[in-house]
């Protein structure tokens, strides 16, 4: 045992010996927990109302197929569940670039992945149509086009600089958001209304096409980051330190860039651009725990939890002024950064 | 931290370097005597650093081989070299908010696995190398709360947490002032006497660097001009040399060794 007021504990499982920081654990659950809460208000709210009790048994399959359970499992469980895994995949995102660029604006909503992203699933949804694979995938090329540009433009002579990779980001990013508004008065009009919808950010008409490859990308890439964690955490005090210390830096940091791009592009083609979670989820989640680790799972917490909660509220405003979430959560984050 | 370590033999061939289009060094070779203490001296800019980091395998010659216990350094796993040698690179950051015994314990990096992240001797050597530096006062409190003294005391623990047996130093002693100097220095020298270390070291006080050291190499421009004894490489001739100044050099009454005296600068800096 560290005798010092250390965060950490041994936890000591057949032998082994892995270090587990009680206080993490502790936020982590408690975020878990307040986000499920949040999902059950959401399913139980709109239109239909359902009891709390209801929402239970249809949720544990003894529910009699009705409307009540369709519109339950057929559209507000697909939704919740899309801000769950989107919110979380955004915070990871966020606390890894965070991390790599060490700096809170090197966000992937910051550095223009997420508007690439974007600018990828408008041009399929102007170009080609609207189904939903087709715009997930679209949205992922287009964030991994966008990283692989700023990267390229911000990488002198094999070292990519902090404030470098922030600037070129920012740069990339607006001259892609022209672009975006661009794309909008290419194709029908029908095609564009719906990109504009879409540019908005929106949780709304989900379904389980939309929340799977979140889903599945949250549940691979999620655990390998958390694997790689300790490694990208001791790389914050300087490349060489960490290169003595035997880490692999310039893998290491591909490897965990490519990872958090990745999410940030399954949630960006789940939900559209959705600002603020990736840069505020690993802030908010510093203020709560002890320094020392990189918080993958507390920030996964914090992004689901931010984002419901964003959810939650979008659909308790009156019905005319019911607002995407996107700029939703655009208007908690700029008041949270006053 | 045992008493006794087998000393590993460090060796640099042929190498040759450049970032960009400068080169750094184009055919330098150097031994680095096992169980000694090495001093690196030189003016600015003259390779000193990228030497270290060549040597500890940062940076990749683009020709030439380093030898570690007689093998590329580069054949080993990371992690194993890790586990033989360490460096204290010139400038590191602290994270916001860690406390000194949990970046201590970092050192303790390479001994680690995904299911072994904590033992016994991880433990104790982090309980000895904060007691050698005197930081054990200094477990719970932030980096950011030390002065320049101590935190170079911190990373020097960091690095002795890492335990190895070959430990290079880029200017242990930059920003410290002169107790602390001394402190640093009597340190490694205990290092060394005690545990059979053996230390390369990156310094710029010459009285310093001829006092300390066992085996003293002068550098310039990327080539290794003279390397010795102190008493052999410290002659007026050299420093003029390597250092473009005038200097008299007489023997320090305390230690025995060279003892240099700068007079004046001959202006003939060519970098």
């Amino acid at each position: 045992m560290i005798r010092h007021r250390s965060a950490k504990r041994v936890w000591r499982p057949l032998g082994r010996a892995i270090l587990v920081c009680p206080r993490s654990l502790l936020v982590t659950v408690v975020l878990l927990l307040i986000s499920a809460g949040l999902v059950l208000v959401s399913l139980s709210i709109g239109r239909v109302d359902v009891g709390l009790w209801q929402l239970l048994q249809i949720l544990s399959g003894a529910g009699d197929g009705d409307l009540t359970e369709r519109v339950v499992v057929g559209i507000r469980l697909p939704r919740g569940l899309t801000a769950v895994f989107v919110g979380a995949a955004l915070g990871v995102s966020g606390a890894v670039f965070q991390s790599v660029s060490r700096n809170a604006l090197g966000s992937p909503d910051i550095i223009g992945f997420t508007t690439g992203a974007a600018t990828g699933a408008i041009a399929q949804i102007v170009f080609f149509g609207q189904q939903a694979a087709g715009v997930m995938l679209a949205a992922v090329a287009g964030g991994l086009l966008t990283s692989v540009l700023v990267y390229f433009l911000a990488v002198q002579g094999r070292v990519v600089g902090s404030y470098r990779l922030v600037l070129v980001g920012i740069g990339i990013g607006s001259i892609l958001s022209a672009v975006n508004g661009l794309l909008l008065v290419k194709g029908s009009l029908d095609n564009a209304v719906t990109a504009n919808l879409w540019l908005a950010g929106s949780l709304s008409a989900r379904n389980w096409g939309h929340l799977l490859p979140v889903l599945a990308g949250c549940l691979v890439l999620i655990p390998v980051t958390l694997l790689f964690a300790r490694q990208l955490h001791l790389m914050e005090m300087g490349d060489d330190l960490a290169a003595q210390l035997g880490i692999r830096v310039e893998r290491i940091r591909l490897l965990m860039v490519i990872f958090a791009v990745l999410l940030a592009a399954l949630a960006t083609g789940a939900a559209g651009p959705i600002a603020f979670i990736a840069l505020a989820a690993p802030q908010l989640v510093r203020r709560l725990l002890p320094a020392g680790s990189l918080p993958v799972m507390a920030a996964a917490a914090m992004g689901a939890c931010l984002l419901v909660f964003a959810d939650v509220l979008t659909q308790m405003l009156p019905v005319e002024a019911v607002l995407p979430i996107g700029r939703m959560t655009g208007v908690v984050g700029g008041l949270y950064l006053l | 931290m045992t008493t006794t370590i087998d000393s590993a033999v460090l060796r640099g061939e042929s190498l040759a370097l450049s970032y960009e289009s400068r080169q750094v060094f184009r055919d330098l070779s150097l031994t680095i005597p096992s169980g000694k203490i090495t001093v690196i001296v030189g003016p600015n800019a003259c390779g000193k650093s990228s030497l270290l980091r060549t040597l500890s395998r940062l940076l990749v010659p683009d020709q030439g081989h380093v030898l570690l216990d007689g093998r590329d350094i580069h054949r080993y796993p990371s992690r194993a070299v890790a586990r033989r040698l360490g460096l204290l690179p010139q400038s590191s950051t602290a994270p916001p908010g860690i406390c000194v015994a949990d970046l201590v314990a970092r050192g303790r990096f390479p001994h680690q696995t995904l299911l072994r992240q904590w033992t016994a001797a991880d433990e104790a050597a982090v309980d000895q190398a904060m007691a050698a530096t005197g930081v054990t006062g200094l477990a719970d409190a932030t980096l950011e709360e030390l002065s320049g003294g101590q935190r170079q005391r911190v990373w020097l623990a960091m690095l002795l947490a890492q335990d190895t047996p070959v430990m290079l130093l880029d200017e242990p002693t930059t920003w410290l002032d002169i107790a602390h100097q001394l402190d640093v220095l009597e340190l490694c020298r205990r290092l060394n006497r005690d545990q059979g270390r053996t230390l390369v070291m990156v310094l710029h006080d010459l009285n310093q660097a001829a006092r300390y050291a066992d085996y003293l190499v002068a550098m310039k421009a990327g080539e290794v001009v003279a390397a010795g004894t102190p008493a052999e490489v410290m002659t007026e001739a050299l420093i003029e040399r390597v250092f473009s100044i005038r200097a008299r050099v007489g023997i320090d009454p305390e230690s025995g060794s060279p003892w240099v005296l700068p007079v004046s600068s001959t202006g003939q800096m060519d970098d």
